[in-house]
């Protein structure tokens, strides 16, 4: 008990100089985990993703179309199991600032090709039995107060006018890194409006989802299909679900990787600033360690007095830091929105935030640390404190 | 009597780039066991260079120091620190007590190097303080206490291990005349009554007289 009590005693003993180091260190590891789940939201798409499932697009790019004929083509390619599409929508709903995704899908085929999203049997039937009918992710329901039964208007972007949907059920995830703040609704409904508005047809997809019977077939299969679509008008390329999410990911790999260096700059930071702090106090007690040596006390136990308060002092913030990014990260996630989905602080970021604050209190102790346990007991016996 | 400190051939200096300054020179002394000697000398004399070194917290450039038949000039520091532990007690100029620990606290810091259990401990410190005449104080910080009641801390702590050896670098030079003689008187009683070995430094003439012998050093060498 004698060293941890010594320990307290020296790390409390200059109470503001160690309340101002461990704001600091909260503030810092706390910036840090907001930043590292910033990180990690922005990869959840991609590491929620199936790699059993495989994405077609046109190859020129994603804001091309694909004729909906296709659909029934793929469906024979060998080694799919299923087929369904989706096409992205861009309505407003009240306002521009209440953004999230919203997906026109091809009912049953789409929702059978995810199991991750939750939905109660009679909600499925409703939505399926409803032309009109719309689920949406727990998360946006909640976010607007929506309940099943309501109707929600939203306003065409891409596809000009108002378009109501019947709210038909709410969907869970069934992890908690499953995406609850999508809309979707029925691509029939979509095409069968734009038909009647515009005396047109639209009858094509953004993209097709494909199911594999072997996951490991992935590559020959994307090849078939990408092969069976050549010198056509509208050329495919297919990848698994989580190649195209990351493709996603890839277009922000510089912001993404500012955020990342900024994070772990803010930790070096607070190393310096608590590293300059152990070293003012190591020197303000030359004497007291230099009396300890004369006593008989070896060097390694000086060294580990100033070890064991640093890290002592690094933990508190860091545990402190680890407590305050929860609120931080809900409050962030609100002001958000929809823009990135699975805003959580993981267990990942939680034991780095940790081990951060831990390598911060053992690095800014070393050179205080090794200069006390070389101290020759004369020379620290004249030092003034 | 037998010598407890024997010293012979005795050099210490120091090197500032290329110039070498002597500190002690060719130094030989004999300290009986039970001794209380006191060493004067102007500043600069080596005094206090000498006194670090019978106490084993600095290093000769050359010669032995022999304290109870141990040449403590050829231990490690390892050996040292733990030699020092059992058989030299320090009492500072300005006390050197550690300010977060109690007067019990800072008595009882030597004896955290031994495998004595806690009520051992307590007990033995208990009797400390109460030599020292500081029972009452047991439980105050340093900060609490006047540079008197500071210092028999100090000596508290010096002779809780028992040890053969005690080193007093200026143990007045820090207080008024009344408590100064009190301290005085302390360490005469620790050297009558518990026999212990005193080498104390100092400037003050009148401590010096309570001391069995008094050891002149000048640019150093000892005077006769």
């Amino acid at each position: 008990m004698f060293v941890p009590l010594l320990v307290l005693k020296n790390a409390l003993r200059h109470r503001l100089r160690t309340i101002l180091t461990v704001l600091g260190i909260v503030v810092a590891i706390a910036a840090f985990g907001l930043l590292r789940t910033l990180v990690d939201a922005w990869y959840a798409g991609a590491n929620a993703s199936s790699s059993a499932r495989l994405v077609t697009r046109n190859s020129v790019s994603l804001v091309f179309p694909l004729p909906i004929s296709y659909a029934g083509k793929l469906r024979q390619v060998s080694g799919v199991t299923g087929v369904a599409w989706a096409n992205w929508f861009g309505g407003v709903y009240v306002s521009e600032r209440n953004f999230f995704p919203q997906f026109a899908i091809s009912g049953a085929s789409y929702l059978d090709l995810y199991p991750e999203f939750v939905l109660p049997e009679a909600a499925r039937h409703a939505f399926l039995a409803d032309r009109q009918g719309a689920i949406a992710g727990r998360k946006l329901a909640d976010k607007f107060g929506w309940k099943v039964g309501d109707q929600i208007p939203l306003r065409g972007t891409i596809y000009p006018g108002t378009w109501t949907f019947n709210l038909r059920g709410i969907y869970d995830g069934a992890e908690t890194s499953t995406d609850t703040s999508s809309f979707f609704f029925h691509y029939a409904y979509l095409n069968e409006t734009f038909k009647q508005r515009y005396g047109r047809s639209m009858d094509s997809v953004g993209l097709y989802i494909e199911s594999l019977e072997d996951p490991s077939a992935a590559a020959t299969v994307s090849q078939t299909i990408d092969a069976m679509f050549r010198n056509s008008y509208a050329e495919t390329l297919t990848e698994t679900e989580k190649a195209f999410q990351l493709g996603f990911v890839a277009m922000s790999d510089a912001i993404i990787g500012a955020i990342q260096a900024v994070s772990y700059i803010v930790i070096v930071i607070i190393m310096a600033v608590m590293a300059n702090t152990m070293a003012m106090t190591a020197r303000e007690r030359y004497a007291e360690y230099a009396t300890l040596k004369a006593l008989g006390f070896g060097g390694g136990f000086v060294a580990l007095l100033i070890v064991l308060e640093s890290a002592a002092i690094a933990l508190a913030g860091g545990a402190l830091g680890v407590l305050a990014t929860f609120p931080l990260a809900r409050a962030f996630a609100s002001t958000i929105g929809s823009l990135i989905t699975g805003f959580e602080v993981s267990r990942e970021t939680i034991a780095l935030q940790l081990a951060a604050a831990l390598a911060v209190g053992m690095i800014a102790a070393a050179i205080p640390a090794w200069r006390a346990a070389r101290l020759r007991i004369v020379d620290g016996l004249r030092a003034i404190g | 009597m037998t010598p407890l400190v024997v010293i012979e051939g005795l050099s210490k200096y120091y090197l500032r780039g290329d110039q070498v300054i002597p500190v002690l020179v060719d130094l030989s002394l004999e300290v009986a066991e039970g001794e209380y000697v006191a060493l004067m000398g102007p500043s600069g004399s080596g005094k206090s260079t000498l006194l670090n070194l019978i106490a084993g917290i600095d290093k000769p450039s050359s010669g032995t120091i022999r304290i109870g038949g141990i040449d403590i000039a050829a231990l490690s520091d390892a050996e040292l620190a733990l030699w020092r532990s059992i058989n030299v007690g320090f009492v500072f100029q300005f006390y050197n007590l550690m300010p977060v620990l109690t007067a019990f606290g800072n008595v009882e810091l030597p004896l955290q190097l031994t495998t004595l259990s806690r009520p051992e401990r307590r007990e033995r410190v208990e009797a400390a303080l109460a030599l020292v005449g500081l029972t009452d104080r047991a439980m105050h910080l340093p900060n609490e206490l006047s540079g008197g009641q500071q210092q028999r801390v100090a000596i508290a702590r010096a002779l809780i291990t028992d040890p053969t050896l005690i080193v007093a670098d200026e143990p007045t030079g820090d207080l008024d005349r009344a408590t100064a003689q009190e301290i005085l008187g302390l360490l005469g009683r620790l050297n009558d009554e518990l026999g212990k070995t005193i080498i104390m430094v100092t400037h003050d003439p009148k401590a010096a007289e309570t001391a069995h012998r008094l050891v002149h050093l000048e640019k150093g060498e000892l005077v006769a």
